[in-house]
């Protein structure tokens, strides 16, 4: 099995060499990388099987130990090594399935791009860099591959580096990102400071057997005050998690992230890199559950952002933006999950909306390339009749989205709400109630948009309509190998995921967390008929009526309640001031800060006295001293007789 | 005192012999030659370097040989050090000709006077007794008054020949008397003798010898060009004629560092202490002033004179590391220097033309448009002469200093390394002007074709031994291992 893992994580590197450093063509770049990816997505297929179908266990061995810093009692081997198990042959799945049908998307939807060949080769990169992150089996490799995506991120955003927008949206996704990625370095640090391992088996291994020691160690970080380092630990990894996962208030950067290329929106920023926070804190769950304080944080955090960016979501008007808060909001319910103790139920949403999210991103990109680059819903509307395909693959990945049953999404977010209901966890009722509530927002701004785009009045220019082309082959067939698991992947996973023993060894939960239990359960269709008589479906339900009545059946009615709700229209526009904010305090703070630092600092001290000054000293004492040299040669021999009465006084007298 | 001769003694002495015959057979050659044929006391010149050069590696030295009475002395060291005389006079010769010949004066007595010098250095180089060094001295001194002065109707030639020649002679009588009082305590002339006779002296002693130290010291310090006894170094370097300041600044440079070795190692090692406090004062001084005021030169011939200072500070910093490493380091830094100022005076030569001495900074202005391979020599030049890796100015200063620590003087290497920082500014500067100003003038680069060559030669084998800087570091340990 060895060789397979290397193969799934190496191909990717290649195919991204091949086609970014050799100066080869088109056909070969996308030749090269879908093929990679595809070996990857088949081996993946294997290693599913493998681990999850057969039940084999874990695969976790160090393959390469780059160095080893420390001697005696303290040693750090810097290692790459693989840690295979449930957990990560999903993720694997996941990252190489949906990768390879954007790959496949992107020979359509890059078909006139002069950067064709790079493209092809950051996404390879990039799964290989996801790869390395979900498959790591130590702190360290994951870091690499938490930067790695984050690099490829920052490349792909800024992909087309002539606009202003996106490189503006790609320095902020990477400042954004710095935040969270110091704070997650931080945690590995703790990590390293009070486990002395950077290794999961080992530090998982010692919070399992010194449980009560572990859970009451404390920290003095500030004088007199104790932490629970635990607590500490997790809520540092945590920030992390935010600035990756897109968590409030660092999700600043993930809406303007769409200034990339779709399938990148699809790929990256939906489907697998921004859901890598949610895979890291369900590995670190053995060290999450020692701390309430941390899963409270997390519970309340993800709550904010699954609410308050659905509100978002309602008042946008370019099709890949809405799409995007929707990414948010969901995320916030993945992270709800993970604060609630329920990991797998977080992972069951995340592997569902990886493939209904990656649906909607590449339906959404199809209706741009038909509208011609054209993305303001306001200037579509009755799309059904010229792309039908896009139509029906839309519908069920929108129906995903809202969990309507018994598509994917259903399952998942039911399973969410019905663990944050169960839990005591400090700020679990707000917890609740938010995601809750965020039901029927979803419902209605995915309704929303949908009715927008496809129904209703063509409100296209003519010239627009005329040239509104089909869908190429390339890109209708990615969306329905996407829409055939957003239906199915809820019913067949629930019962091995939420309520069987697919995670054990994986993830870790309390006993007294548990939220699912076997006992309860009694099949998905069973499962369904019971979501019938709960609250969320009905609000979901809701969602989709009022967005009906108010886009289908009276149009103007949105209009008046903007004029209505004048004010709070205006926060939702401005997203809560979020990235005013921003621009004011740390952004413009920091510069002027730095322009201060520069005029008194650089300017003025550095260049103007160190440099210029001792320059200039020099320089006149240079010019003043040469004036010693006179040319008169009785100077000369006075100076000679006076070097002979000094060397003399010095050395004899 | 025996002064009986030897038949081996005449082998020892052979390349001298050969030089002195040579020297005095084109002076009178030259005498009956008619102008035209002037060419051929150069070539004679030439091939007298060429035949010496060739005796003196027939008798390169197994081991140390002591000749006529213990007078003088065949040890590696000095065979490499005359090597490397003959070998530069070589060249010098070959770079001035033209620029002589343009100016008129071409005549023999340039030559003859440069092989009497060479003899001179020569017997310098050889010397084991006080009174075959000032012998030595005076033969090279005498010449190179007279050549400074060979210019006859330049007012700037005959003020330089006229303070260097009384400036010379102050240092001459003060090193005389150095010389005079080692001889009053030791009752000995002979060097080896000399340090046997200090080595088991008693303390009262010590006062007189290092009263006589201290005039050695000024003496060697004047002829190398320590502050403060540099003054005349300025002044005679751009008041000569451009080809006798390349004559003057490289050999007998090489000379007195001979000198400098045979007298403080050879003959007064057990005094050590006090001649490494003298040369540590007075290297501090050479790389303080030569770095600092050349900054202000505007004449590129004078700026030379205090970048050859400063290097004359660095050249001192192995000597008084007081050990064979050190001695070995201050070989390698003098011939590399030698090397460096060679090439540094022929490209003044060779940008020099009739009425036109390209003795200013400015007129190295844009030299990248007019002869991209000429800047290029002079780049290589110039950031030896900076100590930039990894040329050979580089190996020269780092060996240097790291014998400078080696000896535990810290403070010493990084306040060398500070005044490097601030000499690198004037080296930086020609650069600048090569390559980023314009040129004023558009006069093609004539010369013939032996001087492009060994030019091209000349910066190229800095860049070449600055890669494999092991071959002249390991000949440089190699000769002084045999010494003593």
């Amino acid at each position: 099995m060895k060789n397979i893992y290397l193969i799934i994580v190496l191909a990717p590197l290649l195919g991204a060499i091949i086609a970014g450093l050799f100066n080869v063509s088109r056909r070969v770049a996308h030749t090269v990388t879908i093929g990679a990816v595809g070996i990857s997505f088949l081996l993946s297929l294997v290693v599913f099987k493998h681990i999850i179908l057969e039940g084999n266990p874990a695969f976790n061995e160090i393959l390469y130990t780059w160095l080893t810093i420390g001697n005696g009692s303290f040693s750090l081997p810097f290692e790459v090594g693989f840690l295979v198990d449930s957990l990560t042959a999903i993720m694997m799945l996941v990252v190489t399935f949906v990768s390879l049908m954007v790959h496949i998307y992107t020979v359509g939807y890059m078909h006139d791009d002069p950067g064709y060949q790079r493209f092809f080769s950051y996404i390879s990169l990039f799964t290989f860099s996801m790869l390395m992150l979900v498959m790591s089996n130590n702190f360290l490799q994951l870091f690499f591959g938490w930067e790695a995506v984050g690099l490829v991120s920052y490349l792909l955003i800024g992909f087309w580096y002539t606009r202003e927008t996106a490189i503006y949206a790609n320095l902020k996704a990477f400042l954004v990102n710095r935040v969270g990625d110091f704070g997650f370095l931080l945690g590995i640090a703790m990590v390293l400071m009070y486990f002395g391992s950077l290794n999961y088996t080992e530090v998982f291994g010692y919070v399992q057997q010194n449980e009560e020691l572990v859970q009451n160690a404390t920290i003095n970080l500030i004088p007199g005050y104790q932490w629970s380092i635990m607590t500490v630990t997790c809520i540092l990894l945590f920030i992390g998690a935010m600035g990756k996962s897109a968590q409030v208030p660092l999700h600043v950067w993930l809406p303007d992230s769409m200034e990339g290329p779709t399938p990148i929106s699809a790929l990256i920023h939906a489907a697998t890199m921004v859901t890598a926070g949610i895979f890291m804190v369900a590995r670190m769950s053995p060290l999450f559950e020692l701390s309430e304080t941390a899963l409270s944080f997390v519970l309340v955090i993800g709550a904010i952002t699954a609410l308050f960016m659905g509100f978002l979501g309602l008042v946008q008007n370019d099709i890949k933006r809405v799409v995007a808060y929707s990414t948010l909001s969901q995320l916030g319910y993945m992270t709800v999950a993970l604060g609630a103790s329920a990991y797998a139920a977080g992972i069951f949403h995340l592997f569902t909306h990886a493939f209904f999210k990656a649906l909607l991103f590449l339906a959404a990109g199809a209706v741009i390339i038909a509208m011609h680059h054209e993305q303001d819903i306001r200037k579509m509307g009755g799309l059904k009749k010229y792309m039908p395909i896009t139509y029906w693959v839309s519908l069920i990945g929108t129906l995903a989205l809202i969990g309507a049953p018994p598509f994917a999404g259903f399952f998942s977010k039911d399973a969410i709400i019905h663990a944050v209901a169960h839990s005591d966890r400090i700020g679990a009722n707000f917890a609740y109630f938010a995601v809750l509530f965020g039901v029927f927002i979803t419902a209605l701004y995915s309704f929303r948009l949908f009715f927008l785009v496809f129904h209703g009045k063509e409100r296209m220019d003519e010239h627009t309509r005329h040239h509104i082309t089909g869908t190429p082959k390339v890109v209708w067939i990615p969306l329905v190998a996407l829409a055939i698991p957003s239906v199915l992947a809820g019913m067949f996973a629930i019962g091995p995921m939420l309520y069987g023993n697919l995670f054990d060894g994986a993830i870790f939960v309390e006993h007294s967390h548990q939220a699912f239990h076997a006992d309860d359960y009694h099949g998905w269709f069973f499962f369904m008929l019971h979501g019938f008589m709960q609250l969320p479906l009905w609000f979901a339900a809701a969602g989709v009526g009022v967005a009906y009545y108010l886009y289908m059946k009276e149009p103007d009615l949105p209009e008046l309640i903007k004029g209505r709700f004048d004010t709070t229209y205006s926060i939702l526009i401005d997203k809560y001031g979020f990235d005013r904010f921003n621009d004011w305090f740390f952004a413009g703070g920091s510069r002027n800060i730095g322009t201060k630092l520069w005029q008194s600092g650089d300017v003025k001290w550095i260049d103007g006295v160190f440099v210029n000054g001792s320059a200039n000293l020099v320089g006149w004492f240079s010019s003043t001293v040469r004036y010693v040299q006179t040319g008169f040669l009785y100077h000369y021999a006075f100076a000679m007789i006076l070097g002979l009465a000094v060397l003399l006084a010095l050395f004899v007298f | 005192m025996n002064l009986g001769f030897e038949s081996t003694d005449i082998i020892t002495l052979l390349p001298e012999i050969f030089l002195l015959t040579m020297a005095c057979f084109i002076l009178v050659v030259d005498v009956y030659l008619p102008e035209k044929l002037r060419h051929l006391t150069y070539q004679l010149a030439q091939g007298t370097l060429v035949g010496t050069l060739l005796l003196v590696i027939s008798i390169y030295p197994s081991s140390l040989t002591l000749a006529m009475d213990n007078m003088f002395i065949n040890d590696a060291m000095g065979a490499l050090l005359k090597l490397v005389i003959l070998a530069i006079v070589f060249v010098v010769f070959l770079y001035s000709r033209s620029y002589l010949q343009v100016r008129n004066i071409l005549k023999g007595e340039y030559f003859v006077l440069g092989l009497f010098a060479t003899l001179g250095m020569l017997i310098m180089v050889s010397a084991h007794n006080l009174l075959i060094i000032y012998l030595g001295l005076e033969l090279m001194s005498l010449s190179l008054y007279a050549m400074v002065a060979m210019h006859r109707d330049s007012a700037q030639a005959a003020e330089a020949a006229m303070k260097y020649f009384i400036l010379g002679a102050l240092a001459s009588g003060m090193l005389l008397y150095g010389m005079s009082i080692l001889y009053g305590v030791t009752g000995n002339l002979d060097l080896a003798a000399i340090a046997t006779n200090i080595s088991d002296a008693d303390s009262n002693k010590h006062t007189a010898l290092v009263f006589g130290l201290v005039f050695i010291v000024i003496g060697l310090a004047f002829k190398l060009g320590a502050v403060p006894f540099h003054m005349w170094i300025p002044d005679v370097y751009q008041g000569a004629p451009t080809a006798i300041t390349l004559f003057i600044s490289s050999a007998p440079k090489i000379a007195a560092f001979a000198i400098l070795m045979r007298l403080l190692v050879d003959g007064l090692s057990s005094l050590y202490v006090d001649w490494q406090g003298m040369l540590i004062l007075l290297s501090i001084l050479s790389m303080a002033t030569g770095n600092i005021i050349a900054i202000a030169q505007t004449n590129i011939k004078r700026m030379f004179a205090y970048s050859t200072i400063s290097h004359v500070g660095f050249l001192m910093l192995g000597v008084l590391s007081a050990n064979q490493a050190g001695y070995a380091a201050s070989l390698f830094y003098i011939i590399t220097y030698s090397l460096m100022g060679l090439g540094g005076f022929g490209m003044i030569l060779l940008l020099s033309r009739v009425g036109f001495e390209a003795e200013n900074l400015d007129d190295f202005k844009g030299l990248n448009e007019r002869s991209p391979w000429y800047a290029f020599i002079m780049l290589i030049l110039m950031l030896s002469m900076a100590g930039v890796p990894p040329l050979l100015g580089f190996w020269a200063k780092w060996s240097v200093l790291n014998q400078v620590i080696q000896a535990g003087f810290i403070w010493l290497a990084v306040l060398a390394v500070l005044f490097a920082v601030i000499g690198a500014f004037y080296y930086l500067r020609i650069i600048k002007l090569m390559y980023f100003d314009k040129s004023e003038d558009r006069t093609p680069i004539e010369a013939n074709m032996d001087m492009k060559i060994t030019l091209s030669i000349n910066g190229l084998i800095i860049l070449f031994l600055g890669l494999m800087p092991d071959m002249l570091m390991a000949k440089c340990l190699k000769v002084l291992q045999v010494l003593i």
